[in-house]
């Protein structure tokens, strides 16, 4: 029962990156790749990173992401040569720029207003108690 | 006090009226259509034969020196097959060059395709590896760049160019770069 138990781990395990099985120099390397093959989005299937898609764009580039390592390059360099050519949108992680302030300053600035706008109701409710009565 | 309750009577209505105008705009948006980071670059050096004479070699250097289109297509893309007739009415009918880039084909299925449904490329660019076709950002074929007389991409078309695309899109980018539309 235990060693179907593993079995059965390692299967799942296996079957989260897709198809080939490559050669590596050491698990450390091979984390890596589990780990930029994760955060590079699939342009073609736009919802899938390149480790969940079966599409063969994402094959192609996943056999990118492996040649590189074992040509010594390192996870910077492999996520910025994807960036050049396919734009931010490969990045599951894209950089904060111009394009996507709206996305990280907007919740900011809302509750900033909600706090401005909290701050001056109570305020106010201190100073005039009679408004109270005629809400 | 009446104005505050008209504020908050028309608060609602703005939100609402600013997430029309958003969703609105979202509408013709197509996610499908990314950005290129190439635009602005020249294209990518390459070294790879030609699809209908495999003894020539081609490279950057046989690129046109005048404003063309490079279209990337495959015997596998089935929207290519839509594509096709427009791409040989348009060669024959404005002057402008296509060249093609025949991406993660086999040989013979693109010589037989040519053959079969014409070529209107000058020559085609076989990228059997797919690494001119990564080079250049290609996610989804047809995809056309606009490439202009000193070698720099200066636009991207993804999917099909038919007549309304080619009239209402290409032509304007490509006489926005300065291409006549004369013999």
């Amino acid at each position: 029962m235990k060693t179907f138990l593993i079995a059965l781990c390692l299967l799942v395990s296996f079957t989260s990156l897709a198809n080939e099985t490559y050669q590596f120099d050491s698990p450390e390397q091979e984390r890596l790749y589990r780990e930029i093959a994760n955060e590079l989005r699939c342009p073609k299937c736009q919802n899938q990173s390149i480790a969940d898609s079966d599409a063969p764009l994402s094959e192609d580039l996943r056999y990118l992401v492996y040649q590189k390592l074992k040509a010594g390059e390192n996870k910077q360099q492999i996520l910025q040569y994807m960036q050049e050519r396919y734009g931010d949108f490969v990045l599951y992680d894209p950089p904060i720029s111009p394009k996507n302030y709206v996305l990280w300053f907007m919740p900011l600035l809302v509750f900033i207003i909600i706090i401005i706008a909290l701050i001056a109701r109570v305020g106010r409710r201190e100073l005039q108690p009679e408004d109270e009565a005629e809400e | 006090m009446k104005a505050k309750k008209i504020i908050i009577a028309v608060t609602p209505l703005l939100i609402f009226l600013v997430l029309v105008l958003v969703f609105k705009s979202s509408l013709s948006n197509d996610p499908r259509k990314l950005e290129t980071k190439l635009v602005g670059q020249k294209v990518p050096s390459f070294k790879l034969g030609s699809v209908t004479n495999p003894e020539q070699v081609i490279t950057n250097a046989d690129l046109p020196k005048e404003i063309y289109l490079l279209n990337v297509w495959g015997t596998w893309c089935v929207s290519c097959y839509a594509e096709h007739p427009y791409l040989i009415e348009f060669s024959k009918t404005y002057p402008i060059k296509w060249v093609g880039m025949n991406y993660k084909d086999k040989p013979k299925d693109a010589i037989d395709y040519l053959q079969k449904y014409g070529d209107p490329f000058i020559y085609s660019i076989a990228d059997i590896s797919g690494q001119l076709g990564i080079d250049l950002g290609v996610y989804g074929a047809p995809e056309t760049f606009i490439v202009d007389a000193q070698g720099y991409i200066r636009d991207r078309h993804v999917g099909v160019i038919d007549n309304r695309v080619w009239n209402k899109v290409i032509i304007p980018k490509l006489e926005a770069i300065g291409w006549e539309n004369k013999r």
